[in-house]
């Protein structure tokens, strides 16, 4: 990647709405091709961090470049970036063909060849024959492709969308989410999209970036992110996992909150507060007396079974911590009740060591 | 259909009288000078037969043809002039923020909140005093008339133009601006090409508004008129010091019409692709329900 201009890079970047501040001292590289996803939930700047890169919110500091050009204080009519909307912004007083053939008449892009681009483009997102309806004449799923196909029609270098299936129901949702990465895909160009939906991200990016309160955590692949994630918020915030408080004793022992040291590898130095993040379908369960010899154990009591079809939940709590470990629904294995005393267990390579 | 809801009995008897009591004392007085405008008898409330004599009277005098010149020609002007400026106003207001944004605010509704009278008093004072500098500094002689009135109908045109604008402004998301920008549209294109089209509506219907209230204006136009012009509402109110005559109601006929015509005209306008949007007159009626205003506020029903 350092060889190659990265399509969006922010260095240090910060934005700040009167006393508050947005984004904070954000550094991001995007590369060219790249499905990159800002995670983040509401408020924590991912929003304000893409309005930045199109142009509709000047950054208060910091730089940004795209494909090696400076482009803070540049307005958005003149970045080689387009955004698809939240809500689509649709212009409502004019049909599909018009909306889509809007940026090139802009650009004063000759007549015969604005007809084909936008031909290609209502075929490439399959509209074909809506051409003429208005955005009230079209479903959620219609607008949405209009709005890419409006986007796409320019051949922006960077495509920008802002929680582009929020606004469908689940099954479109889950349909599009396909139909986004291989549009992608086709058309080569960086996608960056915004959501606040962990999975979305996790399905649809080569890379995610986390942030909360402005601060961009952690940049990383899906695998990277859900297994090793830097802090507690963002295990928290991607995937269902359990947290133990723990202390760091050497740089591969920690010490839990009941006094036990278990091997966990970290490098925040000794004495450090962090937690042990076990997510639930990595954790195992035994009868306390056969746990494994290599397995890390705690025990606790079974406090609740939930049954989700394909998988049960089950609740443990010990007398510092409450933990879950996810099962798949396969015929025999241990199958405790409610009230036992059960071990819930780990090898090593199951857990990492975060931040508290 | 029958709900108990619905009265019944001698409840429905007792409001339906009073619904037809009400629209008596509503439409009687028109009707009566309807009717009377017809009569061939100078004094007005003798029906001396059927006649189009005063409507000929009308067409034929020739201060009020040149009142009714006048008052077109202000009410021309002076509408083009508040439609630009109030439109402005409007999209200052509610596009951008700038310091004094909420005086601005506030000051722009006072031409709807004061009285007529206080405006035109205003107004008096302010032709006064201009002209005296201008005669004191420039030596420039100017009277009062069609340039006076025209500026003072701007005055209070403007801020009806921007009330019924800014409604229509508030129902437009401004995401569809930031769409535009972002497919490489400059400022202008973003406003003439989505800003505008999805207002279009509200900038008609002030333009018709500001236009009724200019031909329909006495008060104001009375302290701003002068000797060189005047419009035919205030001329009409001359008239009527010296005696009333069906010339009069004929008059006044003729200028009901033509009000109901622009006020129907506004009201289709707002109607048209208002769906979605909120009530587009909802503020300028909040502003105008003032008891100041009883004239203005039966235009708004």
């Amino acid at each position: 990647m350092s060889d190659q201009v990265a399509a969006v890079k922010l260095a240090a970047i910060t934005k700040r709405f009167g006393s508050v501040v947005a984004v904070d001292n954000v550094d991001l590289e995007i590369a060219d091709g790249e499905f990159f996803a800002l995670l983040g939930p509401s408020g924590c700047g991912k929003t304000t961090t893409l309005r930045m890169i199109a142009g509709l919110e000047l950054p208060t500091e910091g730089s940004l470049k795209i494909f090696g050009d400076e482009a803070g204080t540049l307005p958005p009519n003149k970045r080689p970036v387009n955004t698809v909307f939240q809500d689509y912004a649709l212009f409502p007083h004019m049909t599909v063909e018009v909306n889509v053939a809007f940026g090139l008449k802009m650009q004063r892009v000759p007549k015969v060849e604005i007809a084909d681009r936008v031909r290609e483009a209502i075929s490439l997102v399959r509209l074909e024959g809506l051409e003429q309806r208005r955005s009230q004449q079209l479903s959620g799923g219609q607008r949405q492709r209009v709005a890419l196909a409006r986007a796409l029609v320019n051949r922006p270098k960077v495509l920008l969308l802002d929680e582009p299936l929020g606004a469908l129901d689940l099954k479109l949702r889950q349909e599009m989410q396909g139909e986004l990465k291989a549009l992608q895909r086709e058309v080569g160009i960086t996608f960056v999209f915004v959501t606040h939906d962990q999975e979305e991200a996790l399905t649809m990016a080569d890379r995610i970036g986390v942030l909360n309160e402005g601060e961009l955590l952690q940049v990383g692949t899906p695998a990277e992110i859900y297994e090793h994630p830097v802090n507690r918020f963002v295990a928290n915030f991607i995937g269902q996992t359990n947290l133990l408080d723990a202390t760091v004793v050497s740089n591969d022992t920690v010490c839990l909150a009941n006094g036990a040291h278990i091997p966990g590898k970290s490098d925040l130095g000794v004495g450090a507060r962090v937690a042990v993040c076990l997510r639930p379908e990595r954790a195992e369960m035994q009868r306390p007396d056969e746990v494994p010899a290599d397995h890390q154990s705690v025990v606790g009591r079974l406090e609740s079974v939930t049954y989700l079809g394909n998988a049960l939940v089950y609740t443990v709590v010990l007398d510092w911590a409450r933990l879950e470990v996810r099962r798949e629904n396969q015929p025999g294995g241990y199958r405790p009740y409610v009230g036992d005393e059960v071990a819930v267990s780990w090898t090593l390579d199951a857990i990492s060591v975060v931040r508290a | 259909m029958s709900s108990t809801v619905q009265p019944r009995g001698t409840t429905k008897i007792a409001l339906s009288v009073h619904s037809w009591l009400v629209y008596i004392f509503f439409f009687a007085p028109i009707f009566v000078l309807i009717v009377f405008s017809f009569s061939d008898d100078r004094n007005v409330g003798r029906w001396g037969g059927f006649t189009l004599e005063w409507y000929q009277g009308f067409f034929d005098h020739s201060q009020i043809q040149s009142a009714v010149w006048v008052s077109v020609r202000v009410a021309l002007l002076s509408t083009v002039i508040s439609v630009v400026l109030g439109t402005l106003a409007a999209l200052a207001l509610e596009r951008f923020k700038f310091r004094g944004r909420q005086v601005f605010d506030a000051l722009l509704y006072l031409p709807i909140i004061i009285p007529d009278v206080t405006m035109a008093v205003m107004m008096l004072l302010f032709f006064a005093e201009f002209f005296e500098l201008l005669e004191a500094w420039f030596n420039l002689d100017w009277q009062k008339g069609f340039g006076s009135i025209t500026i003072s109908h701007i005055a209070f045109n403007i801020s009806f133009v921007s009330v019924v604008v800014r409604a229509r402004l508030a129902g437009m998301s401004e995401v569809l601006e930031e769409a535009a920008l972002d497919l490489y549209a400059t400022r202008w294109k973003t406003f003439r090409y989505v800003t505008f089209p999805q207002i279009v509506p509200g900038v008609a219907g002030g333009a018709l508004l500001a236009l009724t209230l200019s031909l329909d204006d006495v008060v104001v136009t009375q302290f701003a008129a002068g000797p060189g012009a005047t419009t035919l509402p205030v001329f009409v109110f001359g008239l009527i010091r010296r005696g009333v005559t069906p010339l009069i109601n004929a008059t006044s006929v003729l200028m009901l019409t033509a009000s109901i015509f622009l006020v129907a005209l506004s009201l289709a306008f707002q109607q048209f692709s208002g769906r979605g949007g909120r009530p587009l007159l909802r503020g300028a009626r909040e502003a105008v329900s003032t008891p100041n205003k009883p004239i203005k506020k039966e235009i708004y029903q």
